[in-house]
């Protein structure tokens, strides 16, 4: 039993299938009469569509059907929304527009879909898409966000006006301008945050099959939790729930992305309804490009008030979120709700005060990405914590520890609506600096600069909020095959939730680990669930297990005072066996459910141990830690190496460490990619994605990388039983600032003061030389 | 259509196929073998990786005739009869190389001829180089870098495998 | 892809006979450009001549000449002893395309007739002062290549081997890509029989092109100092999302000096 003991390194329970090529994925799903699908995307950023012949495509052999978006609307298949309304400050509803699963009489960004062509084959699809006839009347475009409000911009939506799909504050503003009044020093700083593709290894997709004997659809699709594809399917089909089954196999990464109902699922479900056979739709890369949400694309201005012993005084920032063509389910969400409650970080703010500005460009719809929201905050305080630090004279570690908030003010309540549970910040920045070697760079920098290279070091502290879904269901099953099946609301998309589940039920329950069975993924056998998303599912299902193992453990308890005929009273738990207090006698737990399922199937009276129950999630979760790296950039061409990489991170108890390590790596390895290599480049007159495959969007790569050495500090988290915090999302927080942090810290000496994220080679040595010019 | 005959793990096939399909759609959809993934249209993900006659190819770059009479081993083909993983498939796990596993067939194919191609211990900076044909997107390439180093002493008869 | 005509011949005349009798038929080497091409439906063939059963692979080296059939793979030119020891540098820039993956189906003769303005060997073939042979002639590098995507090949000519003269000192390096790993600006330098010669690929807008004011510099002197005055115009270069011409002008410098270093 030890082998899947709590806080062990318990080695995957997923691994021998995914390792044998025997996963099931999406594009593994092949059903009797199944036909292919292929979208027909807009090539233009903004155009009116004149006409659309569909006559040649149908014509094509092997094409059974295309349907255009007057196919959809004479259905009454309505668009999706924003599940997300914003209010305005002074008020007014902000915007939410209709996305329509296929064109309206206009497109506004390129690969906006515009047909959907059904076929035996995938190559005649294809064939057919090639067919179809669009006339387009070109409109003028606008993709940078910056630029979006500026006066005659191109407009994407007629009745939002500047482009602006809203405008929210949160904070004291009255406070925050009185502190900024009075400051020592104000630290100004507008940074970007760039445009990123999640890009999982497996792209989009999905399979409708329509019975039209029940009136109902089966959607199989790799999401991050089918209930809200559900919701939005149902509402847009203006049906109720129960008409849709959606099924998630297994998922090839999602990085939030994959959280969302999408235009191709609607196309799939009324395609399959339509013809009357199944239909399946996969993204190819270009697609995943052109469809895909995309991530961050903020530019904001923040400023930092000191006072006199360089302490943080207040914050205000002013952040342009970019929320693409249309707004996606939690778009507004992002930048204003999920991003403000961590701007005040570990730090001891006396205010914030925060203004969004969501705008609309002719470009992809912008949602939820790894951290979403968390990193843009993150990445702004961090660049200004150290540009503070340069601006008053004082060491960035020092600036940091003088303005962190003690673990003795805990429960620590934030000017922006957070209130940190735990947490021990200092001890953490210590042990990191300890960690990396701080104090002795000084001769690393001499052994590089011998070389010909500028060598750099640079930290950032994250802290991240973890969010999603107020509740949490798990059901356990005794199953006739004498395995104990567990099913959960929380998707997962690689993290190891089986493991992890398995390890908290065979703990609770006694249970061995190999006789428990993780089920996730069914609408139709799980009635709710949270799905996966903001680093929620550990502390979020782990309660929902918690809660139900308790139910069981009740429920046996009766069982067993029957069976061994004492009160109930007298019946103790333990190590997955029930028994009479100060006595041997007892039973244990598998045998008393076989027993208790044989009295019911022989019609007797029984106490079955089966149990459901929905935890409610009261509070979310604050993860933190201290993420150094140290680079060398090449100052002849630009080329910045990440040399070492080191995380010391409170992410609460680690139910087990080896996924924990590895959930942190993957993110610092996203992080890494925005602050140095991706960037989604949208030409700013056609409107034309430039970085629209792997041979120009450049995802790291393993030689990229260093080792990410990772190290935990298990601070409990005090509001969840478990004590955890979620750690999903966590290195994708930390490391940008860290990486451009240490970046700038190479440049400092050659005069480099500022530089935007990704730091690609081109960039790099631009910044030098235009350093250099100005200090002639 | 023409004919490819060809073995897959040990296996003799002979399919009809359309001179257009690639060596990884007739894997998956002729033969079922559906642990071989396409990450991506322009060659650069290496999720489709499988051996030709011994080598490590993209099967998404790879026509389906131009495999007639070869041997192609795929990620279903490594495993022993009787379930016990390849070394590099245990090593994976025993460092855990591998999250959403979407990757992984992939993965561990170049992996293998990797370490087949090196019989000198290959150190982490040649396995990072070594592996510049597969993208990860989940695990930061840590762990799969370790996995490999491990694998290769097994392999090589330096060390016993992973349980 | 589009459906096409599959053809495998056995010899090298009937290869030429069947490319030769239709225009729209396309030969296929290693496959590692045009397959992608293909599957992107950025060409539409009737019939692909796969060249894979024509015996063109092998190396040999005699007479002060490396001779490297034309399927030859990048991964045999870099583990090739024979190149290893008489043309290194050639050796390392087959084991710098692509991938491993890449490299075990990649050609050379696949890559000199397609002639991309980001590919390696264009740069090997051209500063070395190499000479390819077709089924039907042979041609000197420096009247081979013809502006990106263009080469002197005529239609249905088949290259068949690349005759590299040995040189006494060569060395490359390239600028990868980020993202594709292609070169952005890859340098290629040589002196031998012919003199100094130093070749430009991922840089130009017309693909590949010898640097006269580089090989001027270093024939007066070998060496990293002699290229300190000699400037390259950003005019004509290529600009993208990762590097404007100015950009690769610089990096051109930059590379030449790595390469000159590598050749020692």
């Amino acid at each position: 039993m030890t082998k899947f003991g709590l806080a062990q390194p318990v080695r995957r329970v997923e691994d021998p299938r995914l390792l044998k090529g025997a996963g099931r994925y999406t594009d593994d799903i092949v059903l009797p009469g199944m036909l292919h699908g292929v979208v027909v995307r807009s090539p233009h950023a903004a155009a009116r569509i004149t006409a659309i012949d569909t006559a040649a495509a149908v014509a094509v052999a092997g094409v059974v059907a295309v349907f255009t978006g007057a196919d959809l609307a004479a259905a009454g298949v309505d668009p999706l929304y924003s599940a997300v309304p914003m209010t305005n400050r002074d008020g007014s509803a902000g915007a939410n527009p209709p996305h329509p699963a296929l064109a309206q009489g206009f497109v506004r960004h390129v690969g906006d879909p515009v047909a959907f062509v059904v076929a035996e084959t995938l190559a005649a699809a294809r064939d057919g898409a090639e067919a179809v006839a669009v006339s387009y009347q070109q409109m003028p475009a606008i993709t940078d966000p910056a630029r979006a409000m500026d006066e005659g911009a191109a407009q994407v939506w007629a009745d939002a006006p500047h482009n602006l799909a809203f405008d929210w504050e949160v904070g004291d503003r009255a406070a925050t301008e009185a502190l900024f009044a009075r400051a020592h020093h104000v630290t100004r700083l507008t940074v970007i945050n760039n445009r990123v593709v999640a890009s999982s290894i497996e792209t989009r997709g999905a399979v409708a099959a329509y019975d039209a004997a029940a009136g109902r659809w089966t959607l199989w699709a790799n999401t991050q939790g089918g209930w809200l594809v559900k919701e939005s399917l149902a509402a847009a089909f203006r049906t109720e729930q129960a008409s849709f089954r959606i099924v998630t196999p297994d998922v090839g990464g999602a990085f939030g992305m994959k959280i969302f109902p999408y235009p191709e699922h609607v196309c799939l479900a009324f395609a399959a309804r339509a013809v009357g056979r199944p239909v399946k739709w996969l993204a190819e890369r270009a697609e995943s490009f052109l469809s895909d949400t995309h991530g961050r694309d903020n530019v904001t201005l923040g400023e930092l008030a000191v006072d006199g012993d360089g302490r943080f005084l207040a914050l205000r920032t002013r952040n342009i979120a970019n929320m693409g063509a249309y707004l996606s389910t939690y778009a507004p969400f992002i930048p204003t709700f999920a991003g403000t409650i961590v701007l005040a970080s570990v730090y001891g703010f006396r205010s914030v005060y925060a203004n969004v500005l969501g705008v609309f460009t002719h470009t992809v719809p912008v949602d939820a990405y790894r951290g979403a929201g968390r990193p843009e905050s993150n990445y702004l305080v961090e660049r200004l914590v150290d540009q503070a630090a340069r601006d008053l004279g004082i060491d960035r570690v020092e600036l940091r520890r003088r303005n962190m908030v003690a673990p003795s003010a805990m429960p620590w309540q934030t000017p922006v609506g957070g209130r940190y549970d735990s947490g021990e910040f200092v001890r953490v920045l210590d042990a990191a600096a300890a960690k990396m070697d701080w104090s002795a760079f000084r001769a690393r920098r001499a052994l590089s600069a011998r070389h010909g290279l500028r060598r750099g070091i640079g930290l950032a502290y994250y802290l991240e909020a973890t969010g999603g879904s107020n509740s949490e269901r798990a059901e356990i099953v005794f199953a006739e095959d004498g395995f104990v099946d567990v099913y959960v609301g929380t998707q997962s998309s690689g993290q190891g939730h089986e493991t992890a589940y398995v390890q908290l039920t065979a703990d609770r329950l006694g249970i061995p680990g190999e006789q428990i069975r993780i089920h996730q993924g069914d609408t139709d056998r799980i009635p709710v669930g949270g799905g996966t998303g903001g680093a929620r599912s550990l502390y979020s299902e782990g309660q929902a297990i918690l809660l139900t193992a308790r139910s069981v453990i009740d429920k046996g308890r009766q069982a067993a005072s029957e069976a061994l005929e004492a009160a109930a009273a007298d019946i103790v738990f333990e190590a997955g066996r029930f028994t009479i207090a100060g006595t041997d006698r007892g039973i244990d737990i598998l045998s008393l459910a076989a027993t208790q399922r044989a009295r019911r199937a022989r019609g007797e009276e029984a106490t079955l141990l089966d149990a459901a129950e929905v935890a409610a999630i009261d509070a979310h979760t604050y993860p933190n830690g201290c993420h150094m790296a140290e680079v060398e950039v090449d100052p002849e061409t630009g080329v910045v190496q990440l040399l070492r990489y080191i995380v010391v991170d409170d992410v609460g108890r680690a139910i087990n460490p080896l996924i924990v390590r590895g959930q942190v790596q993957g993110g610092v390895a996203q992080g890494f990619g925005q602050a140095v290599r991706e960037q989604a480049v949208y030409d700013p007159d056609s409107g034309q994605l430039l970085s629209g495959s792997f041979m120009d969007y450049a995802l790291p790569r393993a030689d990229d990388l260093p080792d990410i050495e990772v190290e935990l500090l298990e601070i409990p988290c005090t509001t969840n039983p478990l004590g955890v915090k979620g750690a999903g999302e966590a290195g994708a927080v930390g490391s940008p600032p860290a990486v451009m942090n240490a970046i700038l810290d190479a440049l400092a000496e050659a005069g480099v003061a500022d530089l935007d994220m990704p730091a690609t080679p081109e960039k790099v040595w631009k910044a030098i030389a235009a350093a250099e010019a100005t200090s002639l | 259509m023409p004919q490819v005959s060809l073995t897959v793990n040990g296996k003799r096939h002979t399919v009809e196929v359309e001179t257009r399909t690639l060596l990884v759609e007739l894997l998956r959809e002729k033969l079922g073998l559906t642990g071989t993934h396409v990450g991506c249209d322009t060659s650069q993900c290496g999720a489709c990786v499988v051996h030709v006659d011994g080598t490590s190819v993209k099967s998404c770059t790879f026509l389906a005739v131009q495999a007639d009479g070869a041997s192609v081993t795929t990620i279903e083909g490594l495993a022993a009869a009787d379930g016990t993983l390849h070394p590099m498939q245990a090593a994976f796990r025993e460092h855990h190389a591998l999250q959403c596993g979407f990757c992984t067939p992939g993965m561990v194919m170049s992996a293998i001829d990797l370490v087949n191609s090196h019989k000198e211990r290959m150190s982490e900076a040649e396995i990072r180089h070594g592996l510049e044909g597969n993208l990860c997107r989940c695990t930061g390439y840590h762990n799969i870098v370790k996995a490999v180093a491990a694998a290769q002493e097994v392999m090589h008869g330096r060390a016993q495998a992973a349980e | 892809m589009y459906a096409f005509a599959y053809q495998k011949p056995a010899t090298v005349a009937e290869a030429v006979k069947l490319l030769s009798a239709d225009p729209e038929a396309k030969a296929l080497a290693g496959g590692m450009t045009y397959i992608p091409v293909l599957k992107q439906r950025l060409a539409r063939p009737s019939a692909v001549v796969d060249l894979s059963g024509l015996g063109l692979a092998g190396i040999g080296v005699s007479g002060g000449v490396v001779t490297i059939g034309a399927m030859t793979t990048h991964a045999a030119v870099a583990a090739s002893a024979e190149v290893r020891r008489a043309i290194p540098a050639l050796a390392a820039l087959a084991g710098g395309i692509g991938d491993n993956e890449v490299r075990h189906r990649g050609t050379i003769g696949g890559s000199l007739a397609n002639d991309d303005p980001t590919a390696d060997y264009p740069a090997a073939v051209l500063a070395l002062g190499a000479t390819l042979r077709t089924d039907r002639r042979t041609i000197a590098a420096d009247g081979y290549f013809q502006g990106m995507f263009t080469t002197a090949l005529e239609p249905g000519e088949i290259i068949t081997a690349v005759a590299f003269p040995v040189p006494e000192k060569a060395g490359y390096a390239k600028f990868p890509n980020p993202a594709s790993r292609y070169a952005m600006v890859g340098v290629f330098v040589a002196r031998g029989p012919q003199g100094v010669r130093v070749a430009v690929t991922g840089a130009g807008q017309g693909g590949v092109f010898r640097h006269t004011a580089m090989e001027k510099a270093l024939e007066k002197s070998w060496s990293a100092d002699a290229l300190a005055g000699v400037a390259t115009p950003a005019e004509g270069l290529n600009a993208d999302l990762h590097g404007s011409a100015e950009y690769r002008a610089h990096l051109v410098g930059v590379m030449a000096r790595r390469a000159l270093a590598a050749a020692g």
